[in-house]
């Protein structure tokens, strides 16, 4: 019963169209969110990805690099919120939205992007980039051109990582005073149990947006991983099973 | 709201805005003792629950993934999904239906613990040499008698080193529950903010990562207590 009415009410609220525009409507809080997200995420990325793969390249600082990852998870995301928010204030900027949520973000997204890239590039088989110094590439061609096409699918799962980790972080940051989806979750609940609609509705919306962001991520990780690297799909491998033909790579080999 | 918390009364010492205004005063910390310890036990016990019911769904889901490569997938992804979801809208879709009580933050968390104890579980289990498992075989071990004694031990590192990364996570996401008035060392953060008081946050943050960094080590020495052989490689959960 009580599943019923929430049900109802959520769907009134979704169909209210007051809620969908204007400042504080669902739209505007989306691209806020959005806005924070990818901001603090592009930021990283352009900051720590190429001083990882290059320090991964010549193998130095692993422990750091590795390390890091675990250091992050154990550090609260909501303290670093109400920390930042105290010792950076709420002013706007534009593009990132406000300082303190912009360098939260950035503290909670790098651990898993820095650790992915670093073990990516550190990770790539020692024959490999010999071969490549034996063709006469140079450290940066072996980089350039071997070790990050190789190692590009953990570094897109570390950002894969970040970027559910950093949509939900800025879910968080409404409590603070950001914008964002979270505001109705956050307000919603302040106003109390007549206001649940708005906390629903603004849960599964969330939550939406974070299931959307991790399978955008997934599809350009698939994207980005070299075709040799690909783990065929489950339907090509009971077809090869299902069939009595013999592989069809032994017979080009030969043909060549 | 249930009477999580003990009352914040009374606070002895004026809240001058300069003492407010610090990251560490220590008689606040000293008239609010009896608060940060009732904060830091339900932290512990939610962790500690959350944790064990992780393991309770995951080994049966994870052994029996693990036997059957094709279902793996699915297992994984649906673990995969739950994960995704952030807490704070988690906690705020179950409040309706459990009520702001202990369970509407065990249950997001034991969930989130899935995807990092399956994958644990399965990754251990295929470890588990071939010729050991022939062996088993030839000296006559049930189904049941290989998995408890050959398969599960030789597998308990990796499970281990999937406890502790889900157990460090789960401590710091347990402080997101405050936002929905559930308990636990979030409390002391969301006191910091509404009030303010800095030296909340300050114990809050500082409580939070102390017990993930010591309930870590705990579990790291036990690890090795259950598996002596094991040198001490930890598994790529990442």
């Amino acid at each position: 019963m009580i599943i019923a009415s929430i049900i109802d009410e959520v769907s009134v609220w979704l169909r209210t169209p007051d809620n969908w525009w204007g400042p504080r409507g669902i739209f505007a809080r989306l691209s806020e969110h959005a806005q924070m997200s990818f901001a603090a995420l592009a930021a990283v990325i352009v900051l720590c990805v190429p001083i990882t793969v290059w320090l991964g390249h010549r193998r130095r600082w692993g422990v750091l690099a590795i390390n890091v990852s675990n250091a992050g998870r154990a550090i609260p995301s909501f303290a670093i919120l109400v920390v930042g928010t105290q010792l950076f204030g709420l002013q706007d900027v534009p593009v990132i939205g406000s300082w303190f949520v912009f360098i939260a973000l950035i503290v909670l997204a790098a651990p898993s992007i820095v650790t992915n890239a670093w073990v990516g590039v550190a990770e790539v088989p020692d024959d490999v980039r010999d071969a490549a110094r034996g063709m006469g590439l140079t450290e940066f061609q072996v980089l350039w051109r071997i070790e990050l096409p190789l190692a590009l699918p953990l570094i897109m799962g570390g950002i894969r990582t970040a970027a559910v980790l950093t949509v939900a972080t800025a879910t968080i940051a409404a409590q603070v005073g950001s914008g964002g989806l979270g505001r109705f979750i956050v307000e919603g609940f302040a106003l109390g149990p007549d206001a649940y609609d708005e906390v629903f509705s603004g849960a599964i919306l969330v939550a939406l947006f974070a299931l959307a962001t991790e399978g955008i991520c997934a599809l350009l990780q698939r994207l980005v991983t070299p075709v040799a690297l690909r783990q065929p799909s489950r339907r090509a491998i009971d077809a090869a099973e299902k069939s009595d033909a013999p592989d069809t790579t032994v017979p080009t080999l030969q043909a060549a | 709201m249930t009477p999580l918390q003990p009352s914040l009364q009374p606070i002895l010492h004026p809240m001058l805005a300069s003492n407010t205004e610090r990251w560490l005063w220590w008689p606040w910390i000293g008239d609010n003792a009896g608060v940060i310890r009732h904060d830091l036990w339900v932290h512990i016990e939610l962790t500690v629950i959350a944790v064990v019911a992780g393991l309770i769904v995951s080994l049966p889901l994870g052994i029996w993934a693990q036997r059957r490569p094709r279902t793996l997938g699915p297992v994984l992804g649906g673990a995969g999904v739950l994960y995704t979801i952030p807490a704070l809208a988690a906690f705020a879709l179950l409040i309706p239906y459990t009520g702001s009580g202990n369970l509407t933050a065990v249950i997001p968390l034991t969930a989130y613990t899935l995807l990092i104890l399956v994958r644990n579980i399965v990754t251990g289990l295929d470890g588990v040499p071939d010729e050991a498992l022939e062996a088993a075989d030839a000296m006559g071990l049930t189904r049941s008698q290989r998995l408890w004694r050959l398969e599960l031990p030789l597998a308990t590192p990796a499970i281990m080193a999937g406890v502790r990364v889900a157990t460090v996570s789960t401590i710091g996401m347990l402080t997101i529950a405050a936002l929905v008035g559930l308990g636990g060392l979030g409390h002391l953060i969301m006191v910091g903010l509404n009030r303010p008081i800095r030296t909340a946050v300050t114990v809050g943050a500082v409580l939070s990562v102390a017990f993930a960094v010591v309930a870590d080590i705990c579990l790291a020495v036990l690890q090795r207590k259950l598996s002596p052989w094991a040198n001490n490689r930890s598994v790529s959960t990442a």
